[in-house]
C-alpha cells in the first residue's frame, strides 16, 4: 500500500485477490477505531488498573509506563513500556489493548507489533525518537493511531498511513482548552474545506501540506477518512460530555482516571457521560459523588518547551 | 396507527457506542427509516432493530444501566427481527465463553460465542465467504477481533462459517459433534427472525446482508403487524 492508493483504498477490494484472506488491511485497521467510537480509552500503567478500567467501560487501555502527568513531574526520557508491562495487561484484560511508541521510532512500533498490541500511538507524550519523519505506519500490519492539533498535521499522518487520529490537547495537565482548541481547529479546518470550490482545493492542499485526493476527499465528505478522537486533558464527565458534542468520535483519557481520588466511581463516570453526552442530566448524575479531580496545571503556566502539543509537525 | 400503513420500515440501531454511523448509512441508502435507540421507549414501533458492532461489554453495560437490555429481551422475545454484528452477535447470544466479570448478553439465538476469538488485531482479516441463502455473489467479509460460535442449538441455522484454524486457539471447539468435524466454524447464524454475523457488512459496501434482513425479516414482521 503506498499513500497514492489512500483515496481510493475503502472503496475497492484492495485486498491481496479475490477471495484470499487479507490481514493488516486499510479497511481492517480503520475498521476496528470504527468499534470503538462512543467509547473512553483510559491510560494505565499496571494489570490491576487495566481491570478497573475494563469493569468501568473502557472500550480498550493505553498501556504505559507512567501517565503524562508523571511523566511531566519526573521528566526525563519517556519511551516504550516495558514488554513484560505490556503482556500484563494483554493478559489481564479482553478489551484491545493500545501502546505507545515515541515519534519515528519504528523499531518500538515493531516491538509493539510483535507482542501483539491492537492498536499503536505514536506518541507526543513519550519523547520523539525522530525530530524530522514520523513513523512510515504503512509498513506494519498493526493500526497505528497519531495526535494532532490542526487539520493539516491529520492529514500528513493519514498519508503516513495512521488508521485513527486524536487530537492532541495537552497530556497530563488536566486542562480540556487545548483539548478543545484541537478539535474545534481541525473541525473548524473541515468545515471550511467543504466550503471551497473544486480550483479552490489545490491552493487548500498546498497550504495544508497534505496531498490533494485525501483533501479533496475530506471536502467533499465533510470530514476525515477515519476515526477522530480526542485526548489530551479531559479529567471530568463533563469534560468527556464537552469533547463529545464538539463532535469528538470519542476520548481518550490519560491521567484524568488514575491520578483522581476514586478511579473507579471516575471512570465509570466518564464512560456514563460519553455515551450520554447529549443528557446534561445523566451528565450531572454522572457527576455527583466522585471525589477528587486530578489536581491539574493550567496550560497557560507551562512554559513553551514543557509543551507536549508542540512534538510532532 | 395509520401514519405507519405506508412509507418506510422503520429500524433502529441500539446507538450506545460502536459503529452506529455505518448501519445508517447502509439502511437508509436501502430505504428504512432509521432510529437510534438509546431508551427502553425508543423501542416502541420498530419494525426492526439492528446491534452494532463495537465493545460487547461496554454497550451490554450501559444497555442494563439505562434500561435498555430488558425492553430488548422483551422485543425479542415478542419477535422484532434484530440483527446483530460482531458486538450485536455476542450480545444475542444465549451463552458467551468468555465474558469479563459481570457481563451478560441480551439473549434469544441458542448459541455460545466466543469474543475475540480470532486473536489480536494483526490477526484481523477481511476475505469472501459463500453465502447462498443470502446472496448469489461471494459476500466480502471483513473480521475485526470477531467473535465466533462455539455450539448451536437445535433451530439454528448456519448461514456462513470459515476455517477453524483461523481461531486463535482451535482447541476451543467442542470434541466431536458436527462442528468440529467440519472444520468450519459458524461465522453467520439465524433462528427465527434474529440474525447475526461475526463480521462487519457494514463497513464493507456489501449490503447483502443487510438487504437480505430488510426484506425476509423486517418487511413480512411488519406486514404481520400492519395487518393485525
Amino acid at each position: 500500500m503506498t499513500p497514492s492508493d489512500i483515496s481510493q483504498n475503502l472503496n475497492e477490494n484492495q485486498s491481496t485477490g479475490k477471495g484470499q484472506p487479507a490481514t493488516g488491511t486499510s479497511r481492517v485497521k480503520r475498521g476496528l477505531a470504527d468499534m470503538l467510537k462512543g467509547g473512553v480509552i483510559m491510560d494505565v500503567v499496571t494489570a490491576d488498573q487495566a481491570k478497573i478500567a475494563e469493569d468501568a467501560g473502557a472500550v480498550a487501555v493505553m498501556a504505559l509506563e507512567r501517565v503524562p502527568a508523571d511523566i511531566r513531574a519526573q521528566g526525563g526520557v519517556a519511551r516504550m513500556s516495558d514488554p513484560d508491562l505490556i503482556d500484563g495487561i494483554v493478559e489481564a484484560v479482553s478489551i484491545p489493548v493500545m501502546a505507545k511508541a515515541r515519534i519515528g521510532h519504528f523499531v518500538e512500533a515493531q516491538v509493539l507489533e510483535a507482542l501483539q498490541v491492537d492498536y499503536i500511538d505514536e506518541s507526543e507524550v513519550l519523547s520523539p525518537a525522530d525530530y524530522v519523519n514520523h513513523i512510515d505506519k504503512w509498513d506494519l500490519q498493526v493500526p497505528f493511531v497519531c495526535g494532532a492539533t490542526n487539520l493539516g498535521e491529520a492529514l500528513r499522518r493519514i498519508t503516513e498511513g495512521a488508521a485513527m487520529i486524536r487530537s492532541k490537547g495537552e497530556a497530563g495537565t488536566g486542562d480540556v482548552s487545548e483539548a478543545v482548541k484541537h478539535i474545534r481547529t481541525i473541525r473548524g479546518e473541515i468545515a471550511k474545506l467543504s466550503s471551497l470550490s473544486k480550483d479552490e482545493l489545490y491552493v487548500a492542499a498546498k497550504e495544508l501540506q497534505a496531498p490533494y485526493e485525501l483533501v479533496a476527499e475530506v471536502a467533499r465528505e465533510g470530514r476525515l477518512p477515519v476515526v477522530l478522537f480526542t485526548a489530551g486533558g479531559v479529567a471530568t464527565p463533563a469534560d468527556a460530555a464537552l469533547m463529545m458534542q464538539l463532535g469528538a468520535d470519542g476520548v481518550f483519557v490519560g491521567s484524568g482516571i488514575f491520578k483522581s481520588g476514586n478511579p473507579e466511581a471516575r471512570a465509570a463516570a466518564i464512560v456514563k457521560a460519553t455515551a450520554q453526552y447529549q443528557d446534561a442530566a445523566a451528565v450531572a448524575e454522572a457527576s455527583r459523588g466522585l471525589g477528587e479531580a486530578m489536581v491539574g496545571i493550567n496550560v497557560a503556566d507551562l512554559p513553551a518547551p514543557h509543551r507536549l502539543a508542540d512534538r510532532g509537525w | 396507527m395509520s401514519r405507519e400503513t405506508d412509507g418506510p420500515a422503520v429500524v433502529g440501531i441500539l446507538a450506545l457506542q460502536g459503529d452506529v454511523r455505518e448501519h445508517a448509512q447502509v439502511l437508509t441508502a436501502l430505504g428504512a427509516r432509521v432510529r437510534e435507540v438509546r431508551a427502553a421507549a425508543d423501542l416502541d414501533g420498530l419494525d426492526g432493530l439492528v446491534l452494532p458492532g463495537g465493545e460487547s461489554s461496554v454497550i451490554e453495560k450501559l444497555a442494563r444501566m439505562l434500561g435498555v437490555a430488558a425492553a430488548v429481551q422483551a422485543a425479542v422475545r415478542g419477535g422484532l427481527p434484530v440483527y446483530g454484528t460482531c458486538a450485536g452477535m455476542i450480545l444475542l447470544a444465549d451463552r458467551i465463553a468468555n465474558p469479563i466479570t459481570g457481563q451478560g448478553s441480551f439473549g434469544g439465538l441458542d448459541v455460545t460465542v466466543a469474543r475475540n476469538a480470532f486473536g489480536s488485531q494483526v490477526r484481523s482479516f477481511e476475505t469472501e465467504l459463500s453465502v447462498p441463502q443470502v446472496s448469489a455473489d461471494p459476500v466480502h467479509a471483513v473480521f475485526i477481533r470477531a467473535p465466533a460460535v462455539l455450539r448451536v442449538g437445535e433451530g439454528v441455522q448456519v448461514l456462513a462459517s470459515v476455517p477453524a484454524a483461523r481461531l486463535e486457539d482451535p482447541s476451543l471447539l467442542p470434541d466431536g459433534g458436527f462442528l468440529a468435524s467440519s472444520g468450519q466454524v459458524p461465522v453467520a447464524v439465524r433462528q427465527g427472525s434474529l440474525l447475526a454475523t461475526s463480521f462487519h457488512p457494514e463497513v464493507t459496501g456489501d449490503w447483502s446482508f443487510h438487504r437480505w434482513f430488510l426484506e425476509w425479516l423486517v418487511l413480512p414482521a411488519r406486514g404481520a403487524r400492519l395487518s393485525r
